[in-house]
């Protein structure tokens, strides 16, 4: 007899609650330490180059995932990019409806593999689409921390 | 791999930190959880509920277990024969403990223990807190029965029992 | 039994620290690309990847393998990761023994880390998340209440004293101090050990391991390539591994049979009839100081309840009848919990090429034992490497 049936009084099953009762404090470890040491102190968004497969690296890694090799040579990607691929997100992480909808957006950087998932602003929605060219809007100095929320978001590129 | 090797790893202290020498990044997880208590234990918390522990007998190597459980990792077999036990029995390991599960220290230290209650199988143990003794008269060996909350305190929880007290 | 010869053919490993600037990927890069080195290997020539890494909860990454993928070189690979707890790190040489004995990969690579810092207010806190979440931890049950729960079983039944126990810590901590990757080498007295503040008694702050950040890797190759790679290549001559129950009220705490099993899997497989006169080195786990006693008596390597008094006689010391240890284990080297076990593969490793430094066994060791245990206290891990 499979156990299933063997409950006879569902009224008796009961749930038991808990949580997860531990917090966490990341590093960003060696490469990352530098990325956000220069997006905090500078606005400026570096990259690493991996001279054997020829392909530069947001955000920058100790070592190429491809061929393995160490990773030294840092190189400044700028501000700008363009929208790869985006959605507009319409609840919250909990479920709950936002106040007004936010835009997500895989950027990628000019010239860069990969890129930075960030928000984009100072947009319309109706207006947002694959390929439209941005650049970065930095919080002041005062409030950059040394996080990927020092930048506040990526707006259509200014002419 | 002589001690001369220079390995990579970089040591950095907690001040680091804190003093801001290295950036960081806080984030407090919201897990929270529902367990279903299943079959077995959803019963015996009902019992304990109602001041009693019920175990549970397999049918094929007759082992009478306790936490209960709807089949005997033994064996295999499925197993539906609830038995009630005591509510006393003996303290087969114990330890005298000054650590919380986060390291942080106690001043008065709690005492762990795995406890042979009466009616269940040789070697069967169940797992609960010694209380009302001094840590230096605790051994292995030692008679304990349960001490129950009030029954108008009972929620149907493990700590429906509050610890169990040299008989 | 149809399966093929498989070597040690490389190894690497991080410095052990109690925090690391490193992330997990980092750490696992920096043990995988020293090992690849050590045996002059490109990621070109891995044929596919095997990680272990204990517990996700240290480091809030659940999918911990495929986050640390890339770091150990998993990029377009075949990539699995494992878990068996503390038992992790020997069972990483077992898993990717697997992969290239049974013919699938020729060239392996074998990493195991461990990132346990970023877990607050303390790593011990995550361990909260593999006990009885009904019925065990509204007790407040964790790791320093169930352990000492063994010790004081195990020491009592044997007639162990703490000053018995506690010549682990010193011979371990003493062995680190020739380990380059060393957290915790020092030169300690027993007394040190049983003065050391009672955490959970039996168990003394000195009796135990400490959490740290870390990584280990190691290189497997089938028998022809590992001959073309190298001329000393360490053959993976036995394999054993064992789970006992999850209910481990209701488990021989004395004796820990699940790892006995273990080691009689492995020793079969290697054709050992005599443990205690044919393994000429010895790397048990050692979370704890009694531990490392009680799994020398598992693993047959001495008789019950004989473990202390051969310590004592210093049978175990490095250049004793048996070493034990002589890398410094986790209570010298520290305890990044797979990278840890892991390290002691990698221990014998270097042992048997004759490459261990300062830590050396005299005699020309051929065969060497590394063991782990972990999980719920339930699994057992073994390997026997021969050259």
């Amino acid at each position: 007899m499979p156990l299933l049936e063997r409950i006879s009084r569902n009224t008796q099953l009961k749930a038991w609650e808990g949580e997860f009762p531990v917090q966490y404090l990341y590093t960003f470890g060696v490469a990352g330490e530098r990325f956000f040491r220069e997006i905090k102190e500078n606005a400026k968004i570096w990259g690493v180059r991996c001279p054997q497969c020829q392909i530069t690296v947001v955000p920058p890694s100790l070592y190429c995932e491809r061929c393995f090799e160490r990773l030294e040579e840092w190189v400044e990607v700028g501000h700008q990019g363009e929208i790869h691929t985006y959605t507009i997100c319409y609840r919250e992480m909990d479920g709950f409806p936002k106040d007004s909808p936010t835009i997500l957006a895989l950027i990628k950087i000019s010239g860069v593999e990969g890129g930075l998932v960030h928000r984009v602003g100072e947009v319309d929605l109706k207006d947002i689409k694959i390929g439209m060219k941005v650049e970065a809007v930095f919080k002041p100095k005062a409030q950059r921390k040394g996080s990927i929320l020092d930048i506040l978001y990526f707006r259509p590129a200014q002419k | 791999m002589e001690k001369s090797v220079q390995l990579k790893g970089t040591a950095i202290r907690e001040s680091d930190i804190k003093e801001g020498k290295v950036l960081s990044i806080e984030w407090v997880p919201k897990a929270q959880y529902a367990w279903d208590t299943g079959v077995a234990i959803g019963h015996f918390l009902e019992e304990l509920k109602g001041g009693k522990i019920i175990g549970m007998k397999c049918p094929r190597c007759r082992r009478i277990a306790v936490p209960p459980r709807m089949f005997c990792e033994l064996c295999y077999e499925p197993n539906w024969e609830w038995v009630y036990l005591q509510d006393w029995g003996v303290v087969r390991s114990f330890c005298i403990s000054y650590l919380r599960w986060d390291a942080s220290r106690m001043k008065e230290p709690f005492i762990p223990s795995v406890i042979e209650l009466e009616g269940a199988s040789e070697g069967m143990g169940f797992f609960h807190l010694i209380g009302e003794i001094d840590p230096q008269e605790m051994k292995a060996g030692l008679k304990v029965k349960a001490v129950w909350k009030d029954v108008k305190d009972r929620v149907g929880a493990i700590t429906d029992i509050q610890y169990f007290k040299p008989a | 039994m149809g399966m093929r010869k498989v070597a040690v053919v490389g190894a690497g490993m991080t410095r052990f620290v109690r925090r690391a600037l490193e992330t997990p990927k980092e750490l696992a890069y920096e043990a995988a690309k020293m090992a690849l080195d050590s045996c002059e290997l490109t990621l070109k020539d891995v044929d596919g990847v095997v990680v272990g890494s204990a517990v996700d909860a240290f480091d809030g990454f659940h999918m911990k393998g495929e986050y640390l993928s890339d770091g150990a070189g998993g990029w377009r690979k075949p990539f699995i990761r494992h878990s068996v707890g503390g038992a992790t790190g020997v069972f990483s040489c077992i898993h990717g023994w697997m992969h290239v004995a049974s013919g699938l990969f020729d060239v392996c690579l074998v990493v195991a880390e461990e990132k346990m810092s970023s877990c607050q207010p303390h790593p011990q806190g995550a361990f909260l998340t593999v006990y009885d979440s009904i019925l065990e931890r509204p007790l407040g049950l964790n790791l320093t209440w169930i352990v000492p729960q063994e010790m004081n079983l195990y020491m009592s039944y044997y007639g162990y004293s703490s000053e018995d126990v506690a010549r682990v810590a010193v011979k371990n901590k003493r062995n680190a101090l020739g380990h380059p990757a060393a957290m915790m080498g020092e030169e300690l007295s027993v007394q040190d050990v049983v003065n050391s503040e009672v955490i959970s008694w039996p168990l003394h702050r000195l009796d135990i391991s400490g959490v740290a950040d870390g990584a280990t890797a190691i290189v497997l190759a089938s028998e022809g390539v590992a001959k073309r790679i190298t001329n000393k290549p360490a053959w993976i001559a036995g394999a054993g591994y064992n789970l006992d129950t999850w209910y481990w009220t209701s488990r021989d705490l004395v004796y820990p049979v699940y790892v006995e099993k273990a080691a009689r899997m492995a020793y079969e497989m290697a054709g050992i009839r005599e443990p205690q006169k044919e393994i000429h080195v010895a790397e048990p786990y050692d979370p704890f100081t009694f531990k490392e006693l009680q799994n020398l008596e598992a693993l047959l390597l001495a008789d019950r309840g004989k473990a202390a008094q051969l310590l004592a006689d210093g049978v175990f010391d490095r250049n004793g009848r048996m070493p034990v240890t002589p890398s410094g284990g986790l209570l010298g080297v520290g305890n990044p919990i797979s990278a840890a076990a892991l390290m002691k593969v990698a221990e014998i490793f270097w042992q048997l090429r004759g490459e261990a430094g300062k830590r050396q066994v005299p005699g020309s060791p051929k065969i060497g034992l590394a063991q782990a245990w972990g999980d719920m206290m339930q699994a057992g891990t073994v390997v026997i490497l021969k050259n």
